[in-house]
């Protein structure tokens, strides 16, 4: 075997424009992050390592067969579920929620697993059911979606458990919901808001209110808030130049490797480096989009439509949050953040993505 | 689904599909759009606001106090200083428990019960959470064992700090007056005079005294620093300084050492003196006796202190030189005789004949002379010289109130002399309107009578009588007092010299003026009531005695001195200026419950002019034992 050939092998189920978007927007990552450290290498250096963990991790995703991918979906979601069942037992509790899963070797996060589990094994029923498709089915597959969610926003995780409700939505959504239910179910959550409201947290109505005021908290709630607005905000136009953001080196942005690396990012380069963020992040969605118009199957259309719509998704809601225009729900930055466990999920998907992407032609035959 | 199937159900679900997956993309736009207007809005329209709160969370301006100008007396001798020492300070905001850790303080450092207290009252008074001082000047050892304890105290430092020194203590205290924190009334006021921005990081400032009515030339500029923080507050890096400028240092025309001499000449009587400079206003000596210890006020007394401060009977507090007023008794006589003189109701041979006593016509009131039996023949010349008072009664009446007012007014009486000292009182010469507003009665003759002699309505303070008799020293040319001579800045570039101007010349006539001052050194010439103070003197000395009555008499009461309680006695008054020729120092002596002014008073004022006319230290300063000449007042 050539080298040539070898390369050939390696890289036959990747897609390279998807490769090369979210390479992108990853080596954009390592340098905010360089910044974000104070000018250390700590942070960059194990980010890092989780791309490569994550990449490889995709890498063995994308050249899975497809039916291998499906099959895989009932074992994930059930495990998911136990874990969840498990975490809402046993998990323990840190900052006043419980999220994570003591196994003896490691501390997991059920809920990251679901972001995947819960699309999965939605697309996964329609796909079983798509000859005979009734209401029923739809209804099946929102419980499907509702179970998880409910358990997760029980720990309580708003924010994921929002995020996973749009992903398994989407799937209901591309599956071919009727707009009529749609918006039956548009008016019944308008109606419910309050009946949610009510069963909220202190904290979490707490975030909810500062976003339309978060002067009312400024050193308490609405600090990050404002000051991620700030930080936004000063970087004008050009912003203030890579490592000079004063918000980020002088320590007034809280969690500016994680979720508001966004406000790091910006501060120091300003509206025209967003405006080059924002085409970066479009075209991993665009390529997303089109991989999804080209896939074969049911299932594979509403997954690969799924991942790409919660990848947007993912993003709007976390620069909509360090912007101000929604309230800080704990999502990280897809592809940017710090962190590896949302490094390996979204890769995951990509992972996925690819597959859908690159083996299409043989499920086709 | 609900229609029957027609065309290839494969490719209709595609387009389907393909339609939803559109309308995601819209959606994806949608929320691409929304974001977009977001930075739109965040950096493009609002980026100056966001920039200023960038700004000031990063930039902290931290201010700088200048160091207070010092103040010296004519020859450079310091009577208000700064030096650095150490004090022990507790900071509020890192000490949970202030009781236990201050006792346990004072097993390392002794913190008298005073200190406490002291500390007690400023937590209370402290508006913000701040480092306060618990001990001040803390000797090296002190420091060296606290340095060893001090992981045992968390939040209690020692710091190195400027203090406010008065290094004449209580003899200039009403002069110098003192400095001390900064108190609400002091931010409001601050506030009101648009200079709150320069006190930024000051925690003292003028009280009373000199301290207080030159604030603005011995405070400074604070400087500033511009440092550049991070969100905890602290200090990264220094952006910009702007040094602070060190308080102007007020030159006095004191001179202290006539000062300390006079305070000491009054031995322990209380009481008052100023001596003026009568060709250019300048003051030599300002004394209110008894003194307190000015830097006990600085960082806020102690409660037993102020207690024995303020109830003290001697009222050390108050200023008696500036505000003190009292009845000026025969010190008036020789302005009287000028106004006589002035107004043609007198001439120098005109003579009356003193049988004791002075009645007003159709009244059998007698109005006594302090000679029982009268001083026979007086002209104007002896009225002085033996303070006839039947001769002033008698003047008076004819003058009558508005022509004594119109003419007393000129020499300053019954209005502020305008010293630069703060919390000046304006004495009272009393007039037909002012008894008109203040009794809503008509002026009776019988009320002028008293004032002739300086007793009835009339007050004044010893500064106001040191002025009249300044301006009288210097043919009636009249001169502002003022202590400070000279500002000097600490550049040394733009010193200011006071200038002394003449404030007005009176035009009173040379000729009245010379017999009444020729009058006046004969009272100090055997036969006089103040020759006590010229015995033996190389200069000549004019001058007049006084006393002012404490507590009033009966008709055909006797005054008994050895009868009286001490504090009921008379004050005794002494104004004077030597050489009687040519005057290079006008004085007024006040000796409270002193008796006559001829007997006490007057030595006091022989001390000053020896030594700021001769030179002459006086020997252990041995009380004046001049025997009391009978009945003089």
């Amino acid at each position: 075997m050539t080298r040539r050939q070898f390369w050939v092998l390696i890289t036959k189920q990747i897609d390279r424009p998807f490769l090369l978007g979210i390479s992108l927007l990853m080596l954009t990552s390592l340098i905010t992050l360089y910044s974000a450290d104070n000018a250390n290498w700590g942070k960059p250096s194990s980010q890092m390592l989780n791309i490569l963990v994550a990449m490889s991790a995709m890498w063995v995703v994308a050249n899975l067969p497809l039916h291998y991918l499906m099959r895989t979906a009932v074992p994930i979601y059930m495990l998911g579920m136990v874990l969840l069942i498990g975490v809402a037992l046993f998990g323990e509790i840190s900052h006043g929620a419980r999220r994570w899963l003591n196994l003896g070797v490691a501390t997991i996060q059920p809920s990251e697993l679901m972001k995947i589990g819960v699309p999965l094994m939605m697309a996964w029923y329609f796909e079983k059911h798509e000859a005979t498709l009734t209401l029923k089915n739809y209804v099946i597959a929102a419980l499907l979606l509702i179970l998880p969610v409910l358990l997760i926003a029980r720990q309580p995780d708003l924010g994921t458990a929002l995020l996973i409700s749009a992903s398994g939505f989407y799937v209901l959504f591309l599956a071919g919901l009727s707009w009529r239910i749609m918006a039956v179910m548009g008016v019944a959550a308008l109606a419910s808001a309050p009946v949610l409201w009510s069963m909220m947290h202190d904290y979490q109505r707490h975030r909810i209110m500062m976003l339309f005021d978060p002067s009312q908290d400024a050193l308490g709630k609405g600090y990050h808030t404002i000051q991620g607005m700030i930080a936004v905000g000063s970087g004008g136009i050009i912003g203030k130049g890579y490592l000079n953001g004063t918000q980020t080196h002088l320590d007034f942005l809280p969690e500016r490797t994680t979720d508001f690396i966004f406000a790091v990012y910006s501060e120091e380069f300003g509206l025209i480096g967003n405006l080059i963020l924002l085409t970066m992040y479009c075209f991993v969605i665009w390529r997303g989009f089109v991989i999804t118009g080209n896939a074969s199957t049911y299932f594979t259309r509403l997954m690969a439509g799924s991942i790409t719509l919660t990848f947007a998704t993912y993003t709007f809601v976390n620069m909509g949050m360090v912007s101000g225009i929604l309230p800080v729900v704990g999502v990280p930055l897809p592809l940017i953040s710090y962190g590896g466990t949302s490094m390996l999920t979204l890769l995951l998907g990509f992972g996925m993505l690819m597959s859908i992407e690159t083996h299409k032609k043989l499920v086709k035959t | 689904m609900k229609k029957p199937v027609e065309f290839k159900n494969h490719q209709r679900e595609i387009f389907h599909f393909r339609l939803r997956l559109v309308v995601s993309m819209i959606f994806v736009l949608a929320l691409l759009a929304l974001l977009i207007l977001r930075l739109l809005y965040l950096q493009g329209i609002r980026h100056s606001y966001y920039q200023t709160l960038a700004e000031s969370n990063r930039i902290s301006v931290v201010p700088i106090v200048p160091n207070r100008g010092l103040i010296l007396d004519r020859n450079g001798v310091e009577l208000a200083r700064n030096y650095s020492g150490y004090t022990l300070e507790i900071n509020l905001n890192k000490v949970k428990n202030l009781e236990a850790t201050i006792d346990e303080l004072s097993s390392v450092i002794e913190i008298a019960p005073r200190d406490r207290k002291r500390f007690k009252k400023l937590v209370a008074e402290s508006h913000n959470f701040e480092t306060l001082v618990i001990r001040s000047k803390l000797t090296d050892e002190e420091i060296a064992r606290f340095a060893a304890q001090q992981y045992r105290f968390p939040g209690v430092e020692i710091n190195a700090r400027l203090f406010r020194d008065y290094p004449m203590s209580d003899k200039a205290a009403h002069l110098v007056g003192y400095i001390g924190r900064i108190n609400e009334t002091d931010l409001d006021q601050l506030e009101a005079d648009d200079t709150l921005a320069n006190y930024r990081g000051s925690d003292y400032m003028g009280k009373t005294g000199l301290e207080k009515s030159y604030e603005s030339e011995l405070h400074g500029t604070t400087g500033m620093e511009q440092v550049e923080v991070d969100s905890a507050g602290r200090a990264v890096r220094m952006l910009s300084r702007t040094p602070p400028v060190s308080g102007n240092t007020i030159v006095l025309s004191i001179d202290a050492k006539l000062q300390e001499i006079a305070e000491e000449a009054f031995g322990d009587y209380r009481g008052a003196l100023v001596a003026i400079d009568p060709n250019n206003g300048e003051v030599l000596a300002f004394i209110s006796k008894p003194g307190y210890d000015p830097s006990l006020f600085i960082d806020g007394i102690d409660s037993d202190s102020w207690d024995e401060l303020n109830n003290s009977p001697d009222h050390p507090l108050n200023n008696r030189a500036l505000r003190g007023q009292y009845p000026s008794g025969s010190t008036i006589k020789p302005f009287m005789a000028l106004a006589g003189l002035n107004y043609n109701i007198r001439t120098p041979t005109h003579t009356i004949s003193d049988p004791g006593f002075y009645t007003l016509s159709g009244s059998s009131h007698r109005y006594r002379d302090w000679k029982k039996d009268g001083h026979g023949t007086v002209d104007l010349f002896k009225s002085i010289v033996v303070s006839c008072d039947t001769y002033y009664y008698g003047l008076a009446v004819e003058l009558g109130i508005d022509n004594i007012f119109e003419f007393l007014s000129r020499f300053g009486f019954g209005k502020k002399t305008g010293i630069d000292l703060e919390g000046e009182a304006s004495g009272l010469l009393p007039s037909q309107e002012w008894k008109l507003k203040r009794f809503k009665q008509k002026w009776f003759t019988g009320d002028t009578v008293s004032v002739g002699i300086g007793q009835g309505y009339s007050l004044v303070t010893p500064m106001q009588l040191a002025y009249a008799t300044a301006t009288l020293a210097n043919n009636g040319v009249a001169h502002t007092p003022h202590l400070v001579k000279e500002i000097r800045s600490a550049q040394a570039k733009d010193n200011r010299v006071i200038a002394n101007q003449p404030l007005a010349d009176l035009k009173i006539n040379p000729e009245h003026l010379d017999l009444v001052k020729r009058a006046m050194a004969a009272v100090t010439q055997p036969g006089g009531t103040a020759v006590a103070a010229s015995a033996g003197a190389e200069y000549h000395i004019a001058g007049k005695t006084g006393t002012a009555q404490v507590v009033g008499m009966k008709q055909g009461e006797k005054y008994d001195a050895s009868k009286i309680s001490e504090r009921n006695r008379d004050h005794a008054w002494f104004i004077a200026f030597a050489p009687a020729e040519q005057p290079k120092i006008a004085l007024v002596v006040l000796a409270e419950n002193g008796g006559h002014g001829g007997g006490t008073a007057a030595p006091i004022a022989r001390k000053v002019f020896d030594y700021y006319l001769l030179g002459k230290v006086p020997k252990p300063l041995v009380t004046a034992d001049v025997k009391e000449e009978p009945e003089h007042d």
